[in-house]
Protein backbone atom coordinates (compact mmCIF):
# COMPACT_ATOMS: atom_id res chain seq x y z
CA UNK A 1 0.00 0.00 0.00
CA UNK A 2 1.36 3.39 -1.01
CA UNK A 3 2.01 6.04 1.63
CA UNK A 4 2.84 9.65 0.87
CA UNK A 5 6.60 9.88 1.44
CA UNK A 6 8.18 13.25 1.96
CA UNK A 7 9.65 13.07 -1.51
CA UNK A 8 6.26 12.54 -3.03
CA UNK A 9 4.84 15.48 -1.07
CA UNK A 10 7.60 17.74 -2.39
CA UNK A 11 7.05 16.42 -5.90
CA UNK A 12 3.37 17.22 -5.69
CA UNK A 13 4.08 20.67 -4.27
CA UNK A 14 6.47 21.33 -7.14
CA UNK A 15 3.93 20.03 -9.58
CA UNK A 16 1.25 22.29 -8.15
CA UNK A 17 3.55 25.23 -8.59
CA UNK A 18 4.39 24.24 -12.13
CA UNK A 19 0.80 23.55 -13.04
CA UNK A 20 -0.25 26.80 -11.42
CA UNK A 21 2.23 28.58 -13.61
CA UNK A 22 0.86 26.78 -16.63
CA UNK A 23 -2.63 27.89 -15.84
CA UNK A 24 -1.78 31.47 -15.03
CA UNK A 25 0.85 32.04 -17.67
CA UNK A 26 -1.38 32.29 -20.75
CA UNK A 27 0.99 29.95 -22.55
CA UNK A 28 -0.26 28.86 -25.94
CA UNK A 29 -1.57 25.33 -26.49
CA UNK A 30 1.85 24.11 -27.62
CA UNK A 31 3.35 25.53 -24.45
CA UNK A 32 0.65 23.92 -22.34
CA UNK A 33 1.28 20.56 -23.90
CA UNK A 34 5.02 20.89 -23.50
CA UNK A 35 4.65 21.75 -19.80
CA UNK A 36 2.40 18.73 -19.23
CA UNK A 37 4.88 16.43 -20.97
CA UNK A 38 7.78 17.80 -18.94
CA UNK A 39 5.76 17.55 -15.73
CA UNK A 40 5.03 13.88 -16.31
CA UNK A 41 8.58 13.17 -17.43
CA UNK A 42 9.65 14.38 -14.00
CA UNK A 43 6.94 12.44 -12.17
CA UNK A 44 7.56 9.19 -14.02
CA UNK A 45 11.09 9.26 -15.38
CA UNK A 46 10.98 5.58 -16.30
CA UNK A 47 7.83 5.83 -18.47
CA UNK A 48 8.19 6.37 -22.22
CA UNK A 49 6.00 9.08 -23.71
CA UNK A 50 4.40 6.55 -26.08
CA UNK A 51 3.22 4.45 -23.13
CA UNK A 52 0.91 7.10 -21.73
CA UNK A 53 -1.83 5.60 -23.87
CA UNK A 54 -1.99 2.84 -21.22
CA UNK A 55 -3.30 5.19 -18.56
CA UNK A 56 -3.20 3.90 -15.00
CA UNK A 57 -1.27 0.85 -16.18
CA UNK A 58 1.95 2.80 -16.81
CA UNK A 59 3.08 2.08 -13.26
CA UNK A 60 1.50 -1.38 -13.02
CA UNK A 61 3.13 -4.16 -15.03
CA UNK A 62 0.75 -6.76 -13.56
CA UNK A 63 -2.26 -4.84 -14.93
CA UNK A 64 -0.53 -4.29 -18.25
CA UNK A 65 0.15 -8.02 -18.68
CA UNK A 66 -3.52 -8.80 -18.11
CA UNK A 67 -4.50 -6.08 -20.57
CA UNK A 68 -2.22 -7.53 -23.24
CA UNK A 69 -3.59 -11.05 -22.81
CA UNK A 70 -7.16 -9.85 -22.98
CA UNK A 71 -6.51 -7.55 -25.94
CA UNK A 72 -5.15 -10.44 -28.03
CA UNK A 73 -8.69 -11.73 -28.21
CA UNK A 74 -11.00 -9.27 -26.49
CA UNK A 75 -14.29 -10.57 -25.06
CA UNK A 76 -16.10 -7.63 -26.66
CA UNK A 77 -15.27 -8.61 -30.23
CA UNK A 78 -18.95 -9.20 -30.95
CA UNK A 79 -19.75 -5.60 -29.98
CA UNK A 80 -17.15 -4.32 -32.42
CA UNK A 81 -18.63 -6.62 -35.00
CA UNK A 82 -22.08 -5.17 -34.38
CA UNK A 83 -20.54 -1.77 -35.04
CA UNK A 84 -18.97 -2.99 -38.24
CA UNK A 85 -22.36 -4.08 -39.51
CA UNK A 86 -23.79 -0.62 -38.88
CA UNK A 87 -20.80 1.01 -40.55
CA UNK A 88 -21.07 -1.19 -43.64
CA UNK A 89 -24.83 -1.19 -44.11
CA UNK A 90 -25.84 1.17 -46.95
CA UNK A 91 -28.25 4.01 -46.30
CA UNK A 92 -31.51 4.09 -48.19
CA UNK A 93 -29.86 6.22 -50.86
CA UNK A 94 -27.16 3.58 -51.38
CA UNK A 95 -24.33 5.53 -49.76
CA UNK A 96 -22.45 4.44 -46.65
CA UNK A 97 -20.61 6.02 -43.73
CA UNK A 98 -17.33 5.44 -45.54
CA UNK A 99 -18.43 7.85 -48.27
CA UNK A 100 -18.63 10.72 -45.78
CA UNK A 101 -14.97 10.62 -44.81
CA UNK A 102 -11.67 10.81 -46.65
CA UNK A 103 -9.93 7.47 -47.13
CA UNK A 104 -13.17 5.58 -46.61
CA UNK A 105 -12.99 6.54 -42.92
CA UNK A 106 -9.49 5.15 -42.34
CA UNK A 107 -7.11 7.27 -40.30
CA UNK A 108 -9.57 10.09 -39.68
CA UNK A 109 -10.66 9.73 -36.05
CA UNK A 110 -7.37 11.17 -34.78
CA UNK A 111 -8.27 14.48 -36.38
CA UNK A 112 -11.28 14.86 -34.10
CA UNK A 113 -12.42 16.95 -32.41
CA UNK A 114 -11.80 19.90 -34.71
CA UNK A 115 -13.07 23.45 -34.68
CA UNK A 116 -15.58 24.41 -37.36
CA UNK A 117 -15.36 28.16 -38.13
CA UNK A 118 -18.64 28.20 -40.00
CA UNK A 119 -20.69 27.19 -36.98
CA UNK A 120 -18.24 28.30 -34.28
CA UNK A 121 -18.36 24.88 -32.63
CA UNK A 122 -16.12 22.00 -31.79
CA UNK A 123 -17.07 18.97 -33.87
CA UNK A 124 -16.52 15.52 -32.39
CA UNK A 125 -16.23 12.26 -34.32
CA UNK A 126 -19.70 11.31 -33.07
CA UNK A 127 -21.10 14.59 -34.41
CA UNK A 128 -19.43 13.87 -37.75
CA UNK A 129 -21.13 10.46 -37.88
CA UNK A 130 -24.46 12.13 -37.24
CA UNK A 131 -23.75 14.78 -39.87
CA UNK A 132 -23.16 11.95 -42.29
CA UNK A 133 -26.53 10.42 -41.44
CA UNK A 134 -28.29 13.76 -41.73
CA UNK A 135 -26.63 14.58 -45.06
CA UNK A 136 -27.89 11.27 -46.40
CA UNK A 137 -31.45 11.61 -45.22
CA UNK A 138 -31.11 9.20 -42.31
CA UNK A 139 -32.18 9.79 -38.71
CA UNK A 140 -29.39 10.79 -36.36
CA UNK A 141 -28.27 8.60 -33.47
CA UNK A 142 -28.67 9.61 -29.84
CA UNK A 143 -25.42 10.56 -28.14
CA UNK A 144 -24.44 8.39 -25.23
CA UNK A 145 -26.45 5.32 -26.15
CA UNK A 146 -24.66 2.01 -26.31
CA UNK A 147 -26.53 1.12 -29.48
CA UNK A 148 -26.24 2.22 -32.14
CA UNK A 149 -23.81 5.11 -31.54
CA UNK A 150 -21.59 3.38 -28.99
CA UNK A 151 -20.96 0.17 -30.90
CA UNK A 152 -20.66 2.10 -34.18
CA UNK A 153 -17.80 4.14 -32.75
CA UNK A 154 -16.33 0.99 -31.19
CA UNK A 155 -15.77 -0.16 -34.75
CA UNK A 156 -15.40 3.08 -36.70
CA UNK A 157 -12.67 4.41 -34.42
CA UNK A 158 -10.59 1.25 -34.90
CA UNK A 159 -10.22 2.20 -38.56
CA UNK A 160 -7.91 4.91 -37.29
CA UNK A 161 -5.87 2.75 -34.91
CA UNK A 162 -2.15 3.49 -35.03
CA UNK A 163 -2.64 7.02 -36.33
CA UNK A 164 -1.35 9.77 -34.08
CA UNK A 165 -3.71 12.31 -32.56
CA UNK A 166 -3.60 15.39 -34.72
CA UNK A 167 -5.75 18.09 -33.14
CA UNK A 168 -5.46 21.59 -34.57
CA UNK A 169 -5.98 24.81 -32.67
CA UNK A 170 -5.10 27.35 -35.31
CA UNK A 171 -7.56 30.21 -35.17
CA UNK A 172 -8.85 32.62 -32.54
CA UNK A 173 -12.19 30.83 -32.57
CA UNK A 174 -10.52 27.49 -32.02
CA UNK A 175 -8.35 28.93 -29.31
CA UNK A 176 -11.41 30.18 -27.45
CA UNK A 177 -12.88 26.67 -27.38
CA UNK A 178 -9.55 25.21 -26.33
CA UNK A 179 -9.34 27.71 -23.46
CA UNK A 180 -12.91 26.93 -22.42
CA UNK A 181 -12.02 23.24 -22.20
CA UNK A 182 -8.81 24.00 -20.34
CA UNK A 183 -10.69 26.19 -17.90
CA UNK A 184 -13.09 23.37 -17.15
CA UNK A 185 -10.18 20.97 -16.59
CA UNK A 186 -8.75 23.17 -13.85
CA UNK A 187 -12.04 24.28 -12.32
CA UNK A 188 -13.15 22.94 -8.94
CA UNK A 189 -16.64 21.48 -9.09
CA UNK A 190 -19.21 19.56 -7.10
CA UNK A 191 -19.66 18.74 -3.46
CA UNK A 192 -16.14 17.33 -3.30
CA UNK A 193 -14.80 20.62 -4.68
CA UNK A 194 -12.50 18.67 -6.97
CA UNK A 195 -10.94 19.65 -10.28
CA UNK A 196 -9.99 17.18 -12.99
CA UNK A 197 -6.45 18.49 -12.67
CA UNK A 198 -6.46 17.74 -8.95
CA UNK A 199 -6.47 14.02 -9.63
CA UNK A 200 -5.28 13.51 -13.18
CA UNK A 201 -2.45 15.99 -13.10
CA UNK A 202 -1.32 16.57 -9.52
CA UNK A 203 -2.12 13.05 -8.26
CA UNK A 204 -1.68 10.84 -11.28
CA UNK A 205 -0.05 7.59 -10.19
CA UNK A 206 -1.29 7.95 -6.64
CA UNK A 207 -4.06 5.80 -5.24
CA UNK A 208 -7.57 7.02 -4.59
CA UNK A 209 -10.46 4.72 -3.66
CA UNK A 210 -8.13 1.74 -4.16
CA UNK A 211 -7.42 2.72 -7.77
CA UNK A 212 -4.34 4.17 -9.38
CA UNK A 213 -5.23 7.57 -10.85
CA UNK A 214 -4.50 7.78 -14.56
CA UNK A 215 -2.49 10.70 -15.99
CA UNK A 216 -4.27 13.23 -18.22
CA UNK A 217 -1.50 12.77 -20.78
CA UNK A 218 -2.75 9.98 -23.00
CA UNK A 219 -6.34 10.14 -21.77
CA UNK A 220 -7.83 11.03 -25.14
CA UNK A 221 -6.18 8.21 -27.11
CA UNK A 222 -8.09 5.07 -26.17
CA UNK A 223 -11.87 5.20 -26.50
CA UNK A 224 -14.33 3.67 -26.17
CA UNK A 225 -13.26 1.41 -23.35
CA UNK A 226 -14.97 -1.78 -22.28
CA UNK A 227 -15.06 -1.84 -18.49
CA UNK A 228 -14.60 -5.41 -17.30
CA UNK A 229 -14.54 -6.32 -20.98
CA UNK A 230 -18.27 -5.67 -21.12
CA UNK A 231 -19.49 -2.15 -20.26
CA UNK A 232 -18.96 0.14 -23.25
CA UNK A 233 -17.94 3.61 -22.14
CA UNK A 234 -17.01 6.57 -24.31
CA UNK A 235 -14.72 9.45 -23.36
CA UNK A 236 -17.68 11.69 -22.58
CA UNK A 237 -19.34 8.83 -20.79
CA UNK A 238 -16.32 8.81 -18.51
CA UNK A 239 -16.62 12.58 -17.99
CA UNK A 240 -20.22 12.05 -16.88
CA UNK A 241 -19.36 9.17 -14.54
CA UNK A 242 -16.41 10.98 -13.04
CA UNK A 243 -18.40 14.15 -12.49
CA UNK A 244 -21.08 12.11 -10.70
CA UNK A 245 -18.36 10.57 -8.56
CA UNK A 246 -17.27 14.10 -7.62
CA UNK A 247 -20.89 14.69 -6.58
CA UNK A 248 -21.74 17.13 -9.32
CA UNK A 249 -24.51 17.00 -11.89
CA UNK A 250 -22.78 16.05 -15.14
CA UNK A 251 -22.98 18.30 -18.20
CA UNK A 252 -24.20 15.50 -20.44
CA UNK A 253 -23.29 13.91 -23.75
CA UNK A 254 -22.56 16.34 -26.57
CA UNK A 255 -22.81 19.39 -24.32
CA UNK A 256 -20.68 22.39 -25.29
CA UNK A 257 -18.74 21.87 -22.06
CA UNK A 258 -17.85 18.25 -22.83
CA UNK A 259 -17.07 18.92 -26.46
CA UNK A 260 -14.71 21.74 -25.50
CA UNK A 261 -13.13 19.61 -22.77
CA UNK A 262 -12.65 16.74 -25.21
CA UNK A 263 -11.04 19.22 -27.63
CA UNK A 264 -8.59 20.46 -24.98
CA UNK A 265 -7.74 16.96 -23.70
CA UNK A 266 -7.26 15.60 -27.20
CA UNK A 267 -4.85 18.43 -28.02
CA UNK A 268 -2.79 17.57 -24.92
CA UNK A 269 -2.36 14.05 -26.28
CA UNK A 270 -1.32 15.15 -29.75
CA UNK A 271 1.32 12.91 -31.25
CA UNK A 272 0.31 9.89 -29.19
CA UNK A 273 -0.94 6.79 -30.96
CA UNK A 274 -4.67 6.11 -31.03
CA UNK A 275 -5.95 2.68 -30.06
CA UNK A 276 -9.70 2.25 -29.74
CA UNK A 277 -12.01 -0.27 -28.13
CA UNK A 278 -9.77 -1.38 -25.32
CA UNK A 279 -10.19 -3.35 -22.11
CA UNK A 280 -10.21 -1.60 -18.78
CA UNK A 281 -10.88 -3.06 -15.33
CA UNK B 1 -30.38 -26.74 -6.37
CA UNK B 2 -28.18 -26.58 -9.41
CA UNK B 3 -30.75 -25.63 -12.02
CA UNK B 4 -32.95 -22.68 -11.25
CA UNK B 5 -36.59 -23.55 -10.77
CA UNK B 6 -37.45 -21.76 -14.00
CA UNK B 7 -35.15 -23.86 -16.14
CA UNK B 8 -36.26 -27.03 -14.31
CA UNK B 9 -39.87 -26.36 -15.24
CA UNK B 10 -38.78 -25.47 -18.75
CA UNK B 11 -37.25 -28.88 -19.07
CA UNK B 12 -40.35 -30.69 -17.83
CA UNK B 13 -42.70 -28.74 -20.01
CA UNK B 14 -40.57 -28.81 -23.13
CA UNK B 15 -40.66 -32.59 -23.17
CA UNK B 16 -36.93 -33.17 -23.24
CA UNK B 17 -35.73 -36.46 -21.82
CA UNK B 18 -32.92 -34.88 -19.85
CA UNK B 19 -33.75 -35.17 -16.17
CA UNK B 20 -32.60 -32.54 -13.73
CA UNK B 21 -32.08 -35.30 -11.19
CA UNK B 22 -29.61 -37.02 -13.49
CA UNK B 23 -31.47 -40.32 -13.34
CA UNK B 24 -31.90 -40.55 -17.07
CA UNK B 25 -29.06 -40.18 -19.52
CA UNK B 26 -29.75 -38.03 -22.59
CA UNK B 27 -30.20 -40.14 -25.68
CA UNK B 28 -27.88 -38.04 -27.82
CA UNK B 29 -24.43 -39.58 -27.97
CA UNK B 30 -23.00 -36.08 -28.05
CA UNK B 31 -23.81 -35.65 -24.33
CA UNK B 32 -20.27 -35.53 -23.00
CA UNK B 33 -19.55 -36.33 -19.36
CA UNK B 34 -20.05 -33.55 -16.87
CA UNK B 35 -19.23 -33.91 -13.20
CA UNK B 36 -22.26 -32.39 -11.57
CA UNK B 37 -21.23 -33.27 -8.02
CA UNK B 38 -17.93 -31.45 -8.46
CA UNK B 39 -19.50 -28.39 -10.07
CA UNK B 40 -22.17 -28.13 -7.38
CA UNK B 41 -19.85 -28.49 -4.42
CA UNK B 42 -19.72 -25.33 -2.34
CA UNK B 43 -16.47 -26.15 -0.54
CA UNK B 44 -13.25 -26.66 -2.43
CA UNK B 45 -12.32 -29.84 -0.50
CA UNK B 46 -15.61 -31.43 -1.51
CA UNK B 47 -15.13 -30.36 -5.13
CA UNK B 48 -11.64 -31.84 -5.20
CA UNK B 49 -12.94 -35.05 -3.64
CA UNK B 50 -15.68 -35.21 -6.25
CA UNK B 51 -13.12 -35.30 -9.05
CA UNK B 52 -11.07 -37.87 -7.15
CA UNK B 53 -8.03 -35.67 -6.59
CA UNK B 54 -7.94 -35.49 -2.80
CA UNK B 55 -4.58 -37.26 -2.58
CA UNK B 56 -2.82 -35.11 -5.17
CA UNK B 57 0.91 -34.56 -4.70
CA UNK B 58 2.18 -30.99 -4.83
CA UNK B 59 4.31 -30.41 -7.91
CA UNK B 60 6.51 -27.62 -9.19
CA UNK B 61 6.26 -29.15 -12.65
CA UNK B 62 2.98 -27.34 -13.00
CA UNK B 63 3.42 -23.69 -13.96
CA UNK B 64 0.67 -21.19 -13.28
CA UNK B 65 0.80 -17.78 -14.91
CA UNK B 66 -1.82 -15.58 -13.27
CA UNK B 67 -2.09 -11.97 -12.15
CA UNK B 68 -0.90 -10.91 -8.74
CA UNK B 69 -3.92 -8.66 -8.50
CA UNK B 70 -6.73 -9.36 -10.95
CA UNK B 71 -7.85 -6.20 -12.74
CA UNK B 72 -11.37 -7.53 -12.95
CA UNK B 73 -12.56 -10.68 -11.23
CA UNK B 74 -14.88 -11.46 -14.12
CA UNK B 75 -12.04 -11.75 -16.66
CA UNK B 76 -8.93 -13.20 -15.01
CA UNK B 77 -6.42 -14.34 -17.64
CA UNK B 78 -4.52 -17.47 -16.62
CA UNK B 79 -2.11 -19.87 -18.29
CA UNK B 80 -1.33 -23.34 -17.01
CA UNK B 81 1.49 -25.51 -18.31
CA UNK B 82 2.13 -29.04 -17.16
CA UNK B 83 5.63 -30.44 -17.52
CA UNK B 84 4.56 -33.75 -15.98
CA UNK B 85 4.98 -36.63 -18.44
CA UNK B 86 1.76 -38.39 -19.39
CA UNK B 87 -0.45 -35.39 -18.61
CA UNK B 88 -4.06 -36.16 -19.54
CA UNK B 89 -5.92 -33.20 -18.08
CA UNK B 90 -5.69 -29.90 -16.24
CA UNK B 91 -8.37 -29.09 -13.65
CA UNK B 92 -8.92 -25.64 -12.18
CA UNK B 93 -10.35 -24.59 -8.83
CA UNK B 94 -10.82 -21.14 -7.30
CA UNK B 95 -11.30 -21.66 -3.58
CA UNK B 96 -13.51 -18.71 -2.76
CA UNK B 97 -15.89 -19.02 -5.71
CA UNK B 98 -19.43 -19.92 -4.66
CA UNK B 99 -18.76 -23.17 -6.50
CA UNK B 100 -14.97 -23.59 -6.50
CA UNK B 101 -14.65 -26.12 -9.34
CA UNK B 102 -14.03 -24.03 -12.46
CA UNK B 103 -13.52 -26.78 -15.03
CA UNK B 104 -11.38 -29.37 -16.72
CA UNK B 105 -9.37 -29.36 -19.94
CA UNK B 106 -8.48 -32.80 -21.38
CA UNK B 107 -5.69 -33.15 -23.92
CA UNK B 108 -5.70 -35.88 -26.56
CA UNK B 109 -4.18 -36.90 -29.86
CA UNK B 110 -1.19 -34.58 -29.83
CA UNK B 111 -2.58 -31.66 -27.84
CA UNK B 112 0.11 -30.21 -25.57
CA UNK B 113 -0.61 -29.97 -21.83
CA UNK B 114 -1.04 -26.21 -21.87
CA UNK B 115 -4.06 -23.95 -21.67
CA UNK B 116 -4.55 -20.19 -21.64
CA UNK B 117 -8.01 -19.01 -20.74
CA UNK B 118 -9.99 -16.49 -18.66
CA UNK B 119 -11.99 -17.35 -15.57
CA UNK B 120 -14.11 -15.65 -12.93
CA UNK B 121 -12.75 -15.31 -9.43
CA UNK B 122 -15.16 -13.97 -6.84
CA UNK B 123 -12.63 -12.91 -4.23
CA UNK B 124 -8.96 -13.01 -3.30
CA UNK B 125 -8.34 -16.71 -3.24
CA UNK B 126 -6.14 -19.67 -3.97
CA UNK B 127 -6.14 -20.67 -7.59
CA UNK B 128 -5.45 -24.39 -7.87
CA UNK B 129 -4.21 -26.18 -10.96
CA UNK B 130 -4.54 -29.94 -10.76
CA UNK B 131 -2.94 -32.20 -13.34
CA UNK B 132 -4.04 -35.76 -13.98
CA UNK B 133 -1.14 -37.75 -15.43
CA UNK B 134 -1.23 -41.52 -15.87
CA UNK B 135 -4.23 -41.64 -13.56
CA UNK B 136 -2.52 -39.79 -10.68
CA UNK B 137 -3.12 -36.24 -9.53
CA UNK B 138 -0.65 -33.44 -8.91
CA UNK B 139 -1.34 -29.89 -7.78
CA UNK B 140 0.06 -26.40 -7.79
CA UNK B 141 -1.51 -23.56 -5.82
CA UNK B 142 -1.13 -19.85 -6.27
CA UNK B 143 -2.91 -16.93 -4.62
CA UNK B 144 -4.62 -14.35 -6.81
CA UNK B 145 -5.82 -11.11 -5.24
CA UNK B 146 -9.13 -9.75 -6.41
CA UNK B 147 -10.06 -6.22 -5.36
CA UNK B 148 -13.17 -4.14 -5.62
CA UNK B 149 -12.16 -0.90 -7.19
CA UNK B 150 -13.62 2.58 -6.85
CA UNK B 151 -13.30 4.58 -10.06
CA UNK B 152 -11.06 2.89 -12.60
CA UNK B 153 -10.24 4.61 -15.89
CA UNK C 1 -10.90 -18.63 -34.19
CA UNK C 2 -7.30 -18.06 -35.25
CA UNK C 3 -4.95 -20.90 -36.11
CA UNK C 4 -1.21 -20.56 -36.69
CA UNK C 5 1.26 -23.26 -37.66
CA UNK C 6 4.82 -23.38 -36.35
CA UNK C 7 6.55 -26.46 -37.67
CA UNK C 8 4.00 -29.16 -36.97
CA UNK C 9 2.44 -27.43 -33.98
CA UNK C 10 -0.87 -25.70 -34.55
CA UNK C 11 -1.63 -22.92 -32.11
CA UNK C 12 -5.39 -22.54 -31.82
CA UNK C 13 -7.02 -19.51 -30.23
CA UNK C 14 -10.73 -18.94 -30.05
CA UNK C 15 -13.30 -16.73 -28.41
CA UNK C 16 -16.60 -18.48 -27.86
CA UNK C 17 -19.57 -16.17 -27.82
CA UNK C 18 -21.68 -16.94 -24.74
CA UNK C 19 -23.01 -14.89 -21.80
CA UNK C 20 -21.87 -17.49 -19.22
CA UNK C 21 -24.43 -16.24 -16.71
CA UNK C 22 -23.81 -17.11 -13.08
CA UNK C 23 -27.43 -16.91 -12.04
CA UNK C 24 -26.43 -14.16 -9.59
CA UNK C 25 -26.86 -11.16 -11.87
CA UNK C 26 -30.00 -9.07 -12.01
CA UNK C 27 -31.47 -7.84 -15.25
CA UNK C 28 -31.48 -4.04 -14.74
CA UNK C 29 -34.66 -3.71 -16.77
CA UNK C 30 -36.76 -6.21 -14.83
CA UNK C 31 -34.81 -6.46 -11.57
CA UNK C 32 -35.06 -10.24 -11.88
CA UNK C 33 -32.18 -12.68 -11.64
CA UNK C 34 -30.86 -13.78 -15.01
CA UNK C 35 -30.86 -17.59 -14.91
CA UNK C 36 -27.74 -19.74 -15.01
CA UNK C 37 -26.68 -20.12 -18.61
CA UNK C 38 -23.27 -21.48 -19.49
CA UNK C 39 -21.30 -23.70 -21.82
CA UNK C 40 -20.94 -27.18 -20.32
CA UNK C 41 -18.72 -28.94 -22.80
CA UNK C 42 -16.39 -27.95 -25.59
CA UNK C 43 -14.87 -30.40 -28.04
CA UNK C 44 -12.14 -29.31 -30.40
CA UNK C 45 -11.21 -31.69 -33.19
CA UNK C 46 -8.36 -31.81 -35.65
CA UNK C 47 -9.39 -33.68 -38.78
CA UNK C 48 -12.21 -35.28 -36.88
CA UNK C 49 -10.10 -36.47 -33.93
CA UNK C 50 -10.74 -34.88 -30.54
CA UNK C 51 -7.75 -32.91 -29.27
CA UNK C 52 -9.30 -30.81 -26.50
CA UNK C 53 -12.35 -31.66 -24.43
CA UNK C 54 -13.62 -29.53 -21.61
CA UNK C 55 -16.09 -29.65 -18.74
CA UNK C 56 -17.11 -26.13 -17.83
CA UNK C 57 -19.62 -24.23 -15.74
CA UNK C 58 -20.46 -20.62 -14.94
CA UNK C 59 -17.02 -19.72 -13.56
CA UNK C 60 -15.55 -19.53 -17.02
CA UNK C 61 -15.49 -15.88 -18.13
CA UNK C 62 -18.16 -14.36 -20.35
CA UNK C 63 -17.31 -14.94 -24.01
CA UNK C 64 -14.75 -17.48 -22.89
CA UNK C 65 -11.32 -17.63 -24.46
CA UNK C 66 -9.20 -20.71 -25.10
CA UNK C 67 -5.67 -21.00 -26.40
CA UNK C 68 -3.81 -24.29 -26.74
CA UNK C 69 -1.47 -26.18 -29.07
CA UNK C 70 -1.62 -29.44 -31.01
CA UNK C 71 1.37 -31.37 -32.41
CA UNK C 72 1.18 -33.23 -35.65
CA UNK C 73 -0.78 -30.63 -37.61
CA UNK C 74 -0.33 -29.84 -41.30
CA UNK C 75 -1.59 -27.06 -43.58
CA UNK C 76 -5.21 -27.60 -44.66
CA UNK C 77 -6.04 -29.73 -41.64
CA UNK C 78 -9.48 -28.87 -40.37
CA UNK C 79 -10.06 -27.57 -36.85
CA UNK C 80 -13.61 -27.70 -35.53
CA UNK C 81 -14.90 -26.35 -32.26
CA UNK C 82 -18.26 -27.53 -30.95
CA UNK C 83 -19.87 -26.55 -27.71
CA UNK C 84 -23.05 -27.41 -25.84
CA UNK C 85 -24.58 -25.39 -23.03
CA UNK C 86 -26.83 -26.14 -20.08
CA UNK C 87 -29.92 -25.28 -22.11
CA UNK C 88 -29.04 -27.79 -24.78
CA UNK C 89 -27.94 -25.14 -27.27
CA UNK C 90 -25.09 -26.07 -29.60
CA UNK C 91 -22.66 -24.18 -31.73
CA UNK C 92 -19.98 -25.17 -34.15
CA UNK C 93 -17.20 -23.36 -35.97
CA UNK C 94 -14.38 -24.54 -38.14
CA UNK C 95 -11.17 -23.27 -39.71
CA UNK C 96 -8.31 -24.63 -41.74
CA UNK C 97 -4.74 -24.78 -40.56
CA UNK C 98 -2.87 -22.22 -42.68
CA UNK C 99 0.61 -22.66 -44.17
CA UNK C 100 3.42 -22.44 -41.63
CA UNK C 101 4.71 -19.03 -40.48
Amino acid sequence: MMTMSKRVVWKIAAALLLAGLVHASNADPQGDRQHIIEYFAQRFPEVQLEDYIYGAMITNADARAQYEQIMEFPPFMNDIDAGRKIWETPFRNGKRFADCFPNGGRNVAGNYPYYDEKVDRVITFEMALNRCLKDNGEPEMAYGQREPMGVLTAYARTLSDSMRLNIRVDSPGARAKYEAGKDLFYRRIGQLNAACAGCHLYNAGNIMRMEIISPVLGHATHWPIFRGGEELMTFQGRFNRCMEQMRAAPYGYNSEEWNNLEYFLSYLSNGLVVKSSVFRK
Amino acid sequence: MFYSRRSFLHRLTSGLLVSALGLLQPLAAAAAKWNRAAFEAGKVEAAIAAVGASDASPSDNIVIKAPEIAENGAQVPIEITSNIPGTEAILIFSDKNVQPYVGTFEFKNGAEPFIATRIKMGDTSNLRAYVRANGKYYVKVREVKVTIGGCGA
Amino acid sequence: MRVRLNGDVAEIRALLEHPMETGLRKDPATDELIPLHFIKTVIVKLNGKPVLETEWAQAMARNPYIQFRVRGAKPDDEVTIEWEDNEGQHSEASAKVPPPE
